[in-house]
């Protein structure tokens, strides 16, 4: 399974030359930055440059001590020099009430959302943890995520039933290359895959999920463009009975999630399928695009409340974004972050490990 | 959820009215609010920081007009202090050179390909005959997109074989316009994360290669703090002109744009307002302000009642409210009218002060309330639309087996109706009534 190379936590070789763990003594032991960093710098980009030697330096301490993983990988890469000030703010014994502010400052920066933010280094204040401040708010915002199963797998209703899975978010999000890759890590499992086509609205999205289709050695089923997507979702869970796969992948045209009709539009392709397949409980898994600021929490409520999500996988996480939205919307919803998507190769979807995420947001 | 910044002053501040100057304190409340306020609008912290500082340079001790209370003096200041970063550069579209060269740049998802179609219109409508310019070989089918969204406008569209190099396809791509006699050029590129240097390095390469007179970074008005170092990474790579802050048709405030703008001093020059080719609007510093500032958007609420309103339609429905005669019929073409603006929600969104009752209003619109009086006005007789008072049990009973609804729901609508014709009645014979909506 090569999906799972990069295991999320246990498994983590002893023998690493990294620090072991992002334990208060580590943080202490890091080598502070020089005193300018802990000035905020003019502009990001500047920021970065200047401090990024450190950054990296600092690096080992927290995220990619597990064991230099994908994600941590993907997300060192978009760390700044913030980590390094902060860790310089922070690991200097009592921290003062700069300091919390670079670590609310973090936390804002990384889209976690001012309200939220606030509350969290307040917790984490209140909480007097002895590791020290990164670890309280570490350890508050971990708390934030719901439980999820790391072994997770699709529900199927039977071992005659496919997995059905239904992918949807905004525009732009990156459902249909996600799809590429879900198709692709189930494939390299053994199981078979078939695509249904249901964005009929965007001009060539049909011939986007082809490729990827014949990439992954996934059969595709579509209708012609303006088609009524309910209509495909219709037929391809007939297929994917009568063809007897184990998961069927269902695309979505990207909307808006103010647009009602809309919305109504996606509610009918998921009463489709319980119709059509009863008891096959699909997962609902919606698209965050890690660059989506506060407004990604009002996205994911109403596409639950349209279509019930099973799911989140987040993605473009690769970029110089955190994802910080994700905490709220885990808290409001309850529904689990599932992958995360770090490049555009189809082995560049992971799953999510809450630790490591923590861990990147600080560096 | 978000309230409208000049809501929460007005709660903080509005004991206030009568005091000659703003007090520090004042105003140390104020710009706690105002830093929320933008920070859920997802403008940068930096920026939202030195913003503060300055407006709170600008409130303290200022004078309160008569006219306004502290929280409107704030609300008033910081909405020109919105107004005036956002109004940072030159906003035309400038088309020099032939063929001029527009270039569209920026991340995954953004809506770069989509809004290369839209200018292509935009420029069309000017009077020029676009070329749209395939410059994205790596994304699935990212050509045939573009080729698909040209063929819906009969434009052409030049795509180079497989294999060309990203700057040889826009040289040959500005050939092939100088030989089919095109004189815009737009180029749609491929989706990049500033990370990727290779990939920043080849951007860098066209924009040399083919010198375009406009480069237009493509935003997405969702985007969250990183924005800025997206931008600014970018406008290392390439010589930035401007930015297009896409699907502002959703409820995502924009602070995004505001903190491209404030940090590179670039200007919005478009915006993205749908999925359609149509739907691209020239940009208005002053309405994105009170959109961050939860401010309602009344300009643009007034141009959609307009676009979507028949101006004599109106005028009779107004007279008719004045006569007394305005009728169960009247009522449903009001109702289509103001379907016809959009989700209620938002428009109810653009009105200020009405910003909490949005939600509401479209929760009624997603329950179906509105839907549901149509459906009862519809089963009605014309002789029954013109005089309610005609219902009796039986024809009650008709009109809501016919609607799908329920006697008791029809039964709400008559007793609504009436009460409000009896108010039109007692509002009669007072001043001259403006119509219901808009005018």
């Amino acid at each position: 399974m090569f999906w799972r190379r990069r295991p999320s936590e246990p498994d983590r070789p002893d023998g690493d030359a990294a620090v072991p763990d992002a334990g208060p003594a580590a943080e202490v032991e890091e080598p502070s930055p020089a005193p300018d960093d802990v000035q905020p710098p003019a502009g990001p980009v500047t920021q970065r440059d200047e401090v990024q030697p450190s950054g990296q330096a600092a690096a080992p301490g927290a995220g990619a001590a597990r064991d230099g993983d994908g994600l941590s990988a993907g997300v060192e890469r978009s760390r700044g020099g913030f980590v390094a000030r902060l860790k310089g703010l922070l690991g200097r014994g009592d921290p003062d009430a700069a300091t919390w502010e670079a670590v609310e400052e973090t936390l804002i920066g990384g889209d976690v959302g001012a309200t939220l933010a606030l509350e969290v280094v307040e917790r984490a204040r209140r909480r007097r943890e002895a590791g020290g401040p990164v670890a309280a708010v570490r350890a508050e915002l971990t708390a934030l995520l719901v439980d999820r199963d790391p072994g997770w797998v699709p529900h199927r209703a039977g071992p005659e039933s496919p997995a059905v899975i239904l992918v949807v978010g905004v525009n732009g999000t990156g459902k249909t290359t996600t799809i590429g890759k879900l198709a692709a890590r189930y494939r390299a499992e053994g199981q078979t895959v078939l695509l249904a086509a249901g964005d009929t609205f965007r001009a060539a999205a049909i011939e986007q999920l082809r490729t990827w289709g014949d990439r992954a050695g996934a059969q595709v089923v579509a209708h012609a463009p303006g088609a009524d997507p309910s209509a495909v979702v219709y037929d391809a869970v007939d297929a994917a009975v009568a063809r007897r796969v184990d998961v069927l992948i269902a695309d979505t045209a990207g909307r808006l999630h103010t647009k009602s009709n809309l919305m109504d539009e996606l509610a009918k392709m998921r009463r489709v399928i319980d119709r059509r397949l009863p008891g096959a409980q699909p997962e609902v898994l919606f698209v965050l695009d890690a660059t989506t600021g506060q407004n990604g929490l009002a996205q994911a409520k109403a596409f639950h409340a349209s279509t019930g999500l099973t799911g989140i996988i987040l993605t473009k996480l690769d970029s110089t974004a955190k994802g910080g939205i994700v905490f709220a919307i885990e808290q409001a919803l309850g529904v689990p972050v599932r992958f995360v998507g770090v490049g555009e190769k189809v082995g560049d979807l992971l799953p999510f490990d809450p630790e490591a995420f923590v861990g990147a947001l600080f560096g | 959820m978000f309230d409208a910044l000049s809501e929460r002053l007005r709660r903080t501040l509005g004991s206030l009215t009568g005091h000659g100057r703003i007090s520090e304190a004042d105003v140390d409340t104020a710009m706690r609010e105002v830093r929320l306020a933008l920070l859920e609008a997802d403008v940068n912290f930096k920026v939202v920081k030195d913003f503060t500082a300055r407006v709170r340079d600008r409130a303290t001790g200022s004078e309160i007009l008569a006219s306004l209370n502290a929280g409107q003096q704030v609300v008033k200041i910081v909405n020109d202090e919105l107004t005036a970063l956002l109004s940072a550069g030159d906003r035309t579209l400038h088309l020099a050179g032939n063929p001029a060269v527009i270039a569209l740049v920026g991340l995954q998802g953004s809506g770069k390909t989509t809004t290369a179609a839209k200018l292509a219109r935009h420029i069309v409508k000017i009077g020029r005959r676009p070329l749209l310019v395939a410059a994205d070989p790596y994304r699935p089918a990212a050509i045939d997109q573009l080729v698909t969204l040209g063929a819906s406008l009969d434009l052409p569209v030049f795509a180079a074989p497989a294999g060309t190099s990203v700057p040889e396809i826009g040289r040959l791509g500005i050939a092939h316009a100088r030989h089919e006699v095109r004189d815009t050029v737009i180029l749609d590129t491929a989706g990049r994360l500033t990370l990727d240097e290779v990939l920043m390095a080849e951007v860098t390469e066209l924009v040399r290669a083919v010198r375009p007179v406009e480069t237009l970074l493509v935003v997405d008005a969702m985007s969250g703090q990183e924005a800025v170092a997206v931008a600014q990474a970018f406008a290392a790579a390439v010589p930035l002109t401007g930015l297009v802050l896409t699907k502002i048709d959703g409820d995502a405030r924009g602070g995004a744009a505001l903190s491209i703008s404030a940090v590179t001093g670039l200007p919005v020059k478009f915006l993205g307002t749908g999925e359609k080719t149509d739907a691209l609007e020239p940009f208005h510093p002053d309405r994105l302000a009170g959109r961050i500032l939860g401010m309602g958007d009344v300009l643009t609420l007034i141009e959609r009642a307009q676009d979507a309103f028949d101006a004599t339609q109106a005028e009779k429905a107004a007279a008719k409210l004045q006569s007394g005669s305005f009728s169960l019929e009247d009522m449903l073409d009001q109702l289509q009218q103001v379907k016809k603006m959009g989700p209620l929600g938002q428009v109810m969104e653009m009105i200020p002060g009405l910003g909490g009752m949005a939600r509401q209003a479209q929760d009624s619109v997603d329950r179906g309330d509105l839907r549901r009086t149509e459906a009862i006005i519809r089963s009605m007789t014309a002789g029954e639309r013109r005089d309610p008072t005609i219902l009796n049990g039986s024809r009650r009973r008709r009109i809501a087996a016919g609607s799908g609804t329920s006697i008791m729901e029809v039964n709400r609508l008559v007793k609504q109706f009436g009460e409000m014709q009896k108010l039109m009645k007692q509002l009669r014979g007072g001043r001259r009534l403006p119509g219901v909506f808009g005018r």
